[in-house]
């Protein structure tokens, strides 16, 4: 068994998130982290997982890592490649999509994303990406996984701008929308992972071991509630580590970092 | 008809100041060439509509060419943010317009395919839709609930840069195909640029790879690696690292004028460019062979 100090926080994020995907799923993937989950995910426990990203390349099987969401790498030996119209409507909007990744600058209590502006959006204070796919994402994919460092900036009571839906001002609200997805399933944090409650409300369900609760609390902007049964999640095993470092980030461009 | 022409000349005739322009690709096959000729030649007031702007974009508003952005993800991608575009935003210096990625391309499709405005799903979110009072809710007409729709964009010229065209600008495409068929077809005038001008046969010889047809095309330019530092699917790789060395050079704005009076106004065209990026790049950005296998049309 590894222990706690040898693994950075990116490689446990990644390997908890990779642990959520099931065999089969049809995934919208995102670069950095969500592409290393998938592609662990599809050496290990999930061979015939579907990677589609939003540039319109369905089943892509990358043989290096790639660097951005338009990779010619991602293009070579794919399923299919489509339009950005078709890839949003015939394959997303549709329903085809199972799995989505989101990330963003601010995640709240109800799992809604900020990824557009930090202070007012007419006179922004600080201007973010915005949403690329992620509105449409939040709202449609089947399931979605939020993949973030904990910290307290990160986790605020309400977002400043609400780039894509959480569960709104609880799933009462998001359930009335009628949206197609049923929303964010899990936050996977350095420390542990979020998962919403009856009321949408992210609850801590589990810790990484040697995570306390006092540290999720101390980074957690609301006060957070801890679920009766508080796991805690299997550490990395030798295997998924060695996939992540000799197979698919070799550089430690995603990976390596202070953990 | 041959369109053939230089891409300066291309420029000089259908990109205006004032002109609301969409330079297309997805990381793909970005027209770099292009929007350094226009900086060359000092264009003004451009509006700069595209799903994801990236360098070049900030290039453009670096070089004073662009009044305002319409966007759906203002990043550089795969390394972070895009720092003049977004100071000048910050700033209250340039105009901006934002969409979230279908909401941007279902603009494109309505202009492409003639309807006034496109609709799509609710998405719930709500705030960018307050932000941006170009979202409008209409009720289906059929019965179901409300659907948010986005009004017809059809910029003054689309730039697309291909594998390859014939003279009259038939184009194939391969690769990521983002939205430059949409945007070809919304513009109202198109310069196409591509790594190589072949035979009409050769375009013949694969009509499914044709995504834009010639006669809706009104420039044809023969720029290889037009794209770099993006790339061309099956020419050459993406320059990475001139990614990573944007993100240091835009630290400053006496950086990015260096770069500008180097890399722009210090050489004549994308020919003087390439040779002047160097053998070790040229032989970097290289690409192995992985041809698709031959289909058969069928001699009928």
């Amino acid at each position: 068994m590894t222990d706690a100090r040898e693994y950075s926080a990116a490689e446990l994020m990644t390997i908890n998130a990779a642990r959520l995907l099931r065999d089969g799923d049809v995934v919208f993937v995102g670069v950095g982290l969500p592409n290393l989950a998938c592609n662990l995910a599809r050496r290990t426990h999930a061979p015939n997982l579907v990677m589609i990203y939003e540039a319109g390349v369905i089943g892509a099987q990358p043989s290096r890592l790639p660097l951005s969401i338009g990779d010619p790498t991602l293009v070579s030996g794919a399923l299919a490649v489509c339009s950005m119209y078709d890839i949003f409507a015939l394959y997303l909007q549709r329903g085809n999509v199972d799995v989505g990744f989101l990330g963003g600058a601010q995640i709240d209590r109800f799992g809604n994303i900020n990824a557009t502006v930090i202070g007012e959006y007419d006179h922004p204070k600080v201007r973010l990406p915005g949403s690329g796919g992620s509105m449409e994402i939040a709202a449609w994919a089947n399931r979605c996984y939020i993949i973030t460092p904990h910290q307290k900036r990160r986790f605020p009571e309400r977002v400043d701008f609400r780039t894509s839906a959480g569960f709104l001002s609880g799933r009462e609200e998001r359930e009335a929308a009628r949206l197609r997805g049923t929303g964010p399933q899990a936050v996977v944090t350095d420390l542990g992972i979020l998962e919403p409650d009856e009321t949408g409300e992210l609850v801590l369900t589990a810790l990484h071991p040697g995570k306390t609760v006092e540290q999720a609390r101390e980074n957690t902007g609301w006060g957070l509630r801890i679920a009766p049964e508080l796991r805690i999640t299997p550490p990395p095993t030798k295997e998924e580590l060695r996939i992540l470092r000799e197979e698919l980030d070799p550089r430690g461009i995603y990976l390596k970092d202070g953990g | 008809m041959s369109k053939l022409m230089p891409l300066s000349e291309a420029i000089a005739r259908y990109v205006h100041d004032g002109d609301t322009v969409y330079a297309a690709g997805f990381t793909h096959l970005i027209p770099f060439a292009a929007g350094h000729e226009i900086i060359r030649q000092r264009r003004q007031g451009l509006v700069l509509a595209r799903a994801t702007p990236d360098l070049i974009y900030d290039q453009l508003v670096a070089a004073g060419c662009a009044r305002k952005v319409i966007f759906s993800y203002m990043g550089n991608p795969g390394v972070g943010s895009l720092r003049i575009v977004r100071a000048e935003i910050e700033a209250g210096n340039l105009d901006w317009e934002e969409y979230s990625h279908f909401g941007m391309i279902s603009r494109l499709q309505a202009g492409a395919t003639g309807l006034p405005f496109m609709p799509m799903n609710p998405t719930a979110a709500g705030d960018l839709e307050r932000a941006n009072p170009l979202y409008k809710k209409v009720i289906d007409p059929y019965g179901g609930g409300e659907v948010v729709v986005v009004p017809a964009l059809r910029p003054d010229v689309a730039i697309v840069h291909v594998q390859r065209a014939d003279a009259e600008g038939n184009a194939h495409i391969w690769g990521i195909i983002g939205e430059q068929k949409e945007a070809a077809f919304a513009a109202e005038r198109v310069i196409l640029t591509a790594e190589e001008i072949v035979d009409a046969e050769v375009i013949r010889s694969d009509p499914n790879r044709t995504l834009i047809p010639g006669f809706i095309v009104d420039a044809v330019c023969h720029v290889p690696y037009c794209a770099h530092p993006s790339y061309t699917q099956g020419y050459y790789d993406r320059d990475n690292s001139f990614y990573l060395k944007w993100d240091e050079i835009s630290k400053t704005r006496e950086g990015v004028q260096a770069y500008l009076d180097e890399w722009v106004y210090g050489v004549k065209d994308r020919a003087e460019y390439w040779e002047k990026l160097g053998a070790e790049t040229h032989e970097r950005l290289k690409v192995g062979s992985r041809p698709s296998i031959v289909v058969n049309y069928g001699n009928y």
